[in-house]
């Protein structure tokens, strides 16, 4: 009998000190916040192998940012997952982010076009979701479109626009000539920099469409053609500084540097391009960004991972700011002005309140290095340099409920 | 022209004569960009030897007796140790991938490393010269300090946004606190009072308790004519007598001297582009910040807080040390 007493005497014991134990220092759960990321892919064609986009172009990204939220998270007691879903490209996303929804997703990045993001609008709304737009780049979605459940750590084609613009007044090459694709796309980057010319100062003194004919984006003795065509496409230019192209499409625009009738710099969607991001910058603190990305995926970093790891750590940020996953407290943290979260990119990154968008610098980059980071030098504003890039408050069109 | 160069001149051999014979101290400068260190005298301003070091140096220390460098070569992956009598590199240390900053023990017998690509604090025994303990940190850990009775030591991690106390003792980890974005370095008050955590593109300074661990006070800075994005405080030095706090503003071009009492801004000292660490002669007459984006030195008279002269050493100059007396 005394034998059998004793364990249980012990046990009731270290059961008191168990719980003392856990009153001094409650071991609490750790706050989990699941993050979706849905995308409409189909492998694209581009005019040259080198700009074929991998196969996890964004989610790579993604994943970099989780990791790190949870090496922070380890130390708060905060754990991330993601969860990635993929359709076609012009499929309806609508079962697909309510299964996201369904699973306890609140914040979603998405990675889709402008259609489809505006076809969620009010599912999310009533699921109070969150969603970081990593991928569209239209103005709309910030503009006439703006909703304010969607935050956009992409640029818009104005902000890319402006960026590269900029560098080119600074550089006091002021007049273009404009070639475009025929394509929607092309066509809003084409506005883009029209805009861009008329604000800050450059003349665009010609332009001509590049109609997409269907042709075979590589053919194997294709360069040869290229090499008599594009001479005698570009042929009849006034004389001017740059070619500006817009080809977001990929029909043409690899193509004209070095094949122009005239030897001028390209710039635009092929030669001198304007992104949030450049795989080989290694300014501020980048070269960390960079290792790091490089070791979990084995390739660099695109502007695509760079939207999605900084949308994935502004959720972070706020979870840790405001000690809450709610997507309510987190959209009222991301428009304080308490917020601010760092990418690498030499400044703060803020949102604009009025309209969700990211601010943040531009990197002019071509094949191989940077050459440039807009906002340039002497291109002033009132409240923040980033807003000479895209369009600003005073011009908004956004109305926010 | 010529006419104010031979003023300036006689006016500054006027300065040196009548200055005290006070001991010259010798200045390494890291010089991140061309893979030097320039030693620099600190009396008579000038540069005397350049010494070729290995890739991307950039955090710099010095043994307490001060006979040996201590430097991290980044993209070697390794820690040189110069010696100061000949200026040679005499051997290395173990310092794990991509070191950048590090801080000595005050007993001088450890240097603790941040590796920034593997989210760690590194502890090597200079004896030894071998690793003792790797201590898992935030992600991008950068700032590195210690308390001046050797105790506590606090390391900053860039992404993760916090200051890690570390108890020397065990090596693990104690308390971590919140501080704003980008902490880049993290100094104690001689008294071991304090802690102060500058947050680089938070554009602030965090003043942490050292008893309770929490942080008192948060300091911030604002320059006329300066957006605030400009402002990025980088090195922290506090004088011997914990009377003011000396704070390198990066892109400003500005070092701020802060009243540790008030912790109210007292000044802004213009001095070189990119300003990003800091280091005080021994007599504590001079504080010395590294201009890196204008490749020079500028010395600041501490008495005063007024900029005393700028010495060009090489390129993109990133951390600084001063030999002792």
């Amino acid at each position: 009998m005394p034998l059998l007493f004793l364990p249980l005497i012990m046990t009731a014991f270290a059961a008191i000190g168990h719980s003392e134990a856990l009153a001094q220092q409650p071991v609490q759960e750790p706050l989990q916040v699941r993050l979706g990321y849905l995308r409409a892919y189909e492998p694209q064609l581009t005019l040259s192998v080198l700009d074929l986009a991998p196969r996890d172009e964004g989610v790579a990204g993604a994943n970099v940012a989780i990791a790190d939220n949870n090496t922070t998270g380890s130390f708060l007691g905060q754990a991330y997952g993601l969860d990635v879903v993929e359709v076609k490209l012009d499929d309806d996303i609508t079962a697909a982010t309510e299964e996201l929804i369904a699973k306890g997703v609140d914040y979603i990045l998405m990675d889709v076009s402008a259609e489809q993001l505006l076809s969620i609008t009010d599912l999310i709304s009533n699921r109070d979701a969150l969603v970081f737009n990593i991928g569209a780049t239209d103005d709309r979605l910030r503009e006439e479109a703006c909703h304010s459940r969607i935050f956009h750590t992409a640029p818009t084609r104005t902000m890319l626009a402006d960026g590269l613009v900029q560098y080119l007044i600074w550089k006091q090459w002021r007049r273009w000539v404009l070639i475009h694709g025929s394509h929607d796309r092309d066509k809003l980057f084409a506005d883009a920099l029209r805009r861009a010319a008329e604000r800050f100062g450059g003349e665009i003194l010609l332009e001509k469409e590049f109609t997409d004919t269907g042709t075979a984006r590589r053919t194997d003795s294709g360069v040869v053609q290229i090499q008599r065509q594009m001479p005698v496409f570009t042929q009849d230019f006034p004389e001017h500084d740059v070619v500006l192209v817009a080809d977001e499409s990929e029909v043409f625009g690899t193509y004209v540097p070095y094949r122009t009738w005239t030897p001028r710099p390209v710039a635009g969607t092929a030669g001198l391009i304007p992104s949030a991001w450049h795989p080989a910058s290694e300014q501020w603190g980048g070269t960390q960004i960079q290792n790091r990305f490089a070791k979990a995926n084995g390739r660099r970093m695109l502007w695509k991972d760079m939207a999605a790891w900084t949308a994935v750590r502004v959720v972070g940020e706020a979870v840790t700011r405001t000690q809450s996953a709610e997507t309510q407290k987190t959209a009222e943290y991301l428009r304080s002005p308490d917020f601010s979260i760092a990418a690498f990119k030499g400044q703060k990154l803020t949102f604009r309140t009025w309209n969700g968008q990211l601010r943040q610098p531009i990197f002019l980059g071509d094949g191989r290095s940077v050459v440039s980071t807009s906002p340039q030098e002497g291109f002033l504003h009132q409240v923040s340099e980033l807003d000479t890039l895209g369009v600003d408050q005073p011009e908004t069109q956004c109305v926010l409920d | 022209m010529l006419g104010r160069l031979s003023c300036l001149s006689s006016a500054l051999a006027l300065a040196t004569g009548v200055a005290t014979p006070a001991s010259a101290y010798m200045v390494y400068v890291s010089n991140e960009k061309d893979n030097t260190v320039t030693v620099v005298d600190s009396e008579t301003m000038e540069v005397v030897q350049t010494i070729e070091v290995g890739q991307r140096p950039r955090g710099i220390t010095i043994s307490h007796d001060g006979k040996l460098i201590y430097l991290c070569a980044s993209d070697d992956d390794t820690i040189e140790i110069i010696d100061t009598a000949t200026n040679q590199i005499v051997g290395s240390l173990p310092s794990g991938p991509d070191p950048e900053l590090f801080v000595l023990s005050p007993d001088g017998g450890t240097l603790y490393v941040a590796n920034e690509d593997d989210n760690l604090v590194t502890v090597i025994d200079l004896d030894s010269k071998s690793v003792v303990a790797e201590i898992p940190v935030g992600v991008e850990p950068e700032g590195m300090g210690i308390s001046p009775d050797g105790k506590a030591m606090v390391n900053t991690s860039e992404t993760t946004n916090m200051a890690h106390f570390i108890d020397t003792a065990t090596n693990e980890i104690t308390h971590n606190v919140l501080v704003d974005s980008r902490p880049r370095f993290a100094e104690f008050k001689p008294d071991n009072s304090e802690v102060w955590v500058s947050a680089e593109i938070g554009g602030t300074v965090s003043v942490i308790d050292n008893e309770s661990r929490e942080i008192k006070q948060k300091i911030s800075f604002e320059i006329p004519g300066l957006r605030s994005e400009a402002i990025q405080p980088v090195g922290v030095r506090i004088t011997a007598d914990g009377k003011k706090a000396y704070v390198a503003l990066g892109p400003a071009n500005r070092v701020a001297v802060v009243n540790t009492e008030t912790y109210e801004v007292e000044k802004y000292v213009l001095v070189g582009q990119r300003v990003w660490q800091l280091a005080f002669t021994p007599d504590q007459k001079t504080i010395i910040s590294t201009n890196g984006v204008s490749n020079d030195i500028t010395f600041i008279d501490v008495a005063t807080d007024e900029p005393v002269q700028s010495v060009t050493v090489g390129a993109l100059p990133w951390g600084v040390v001063v030999s002792p007396q």
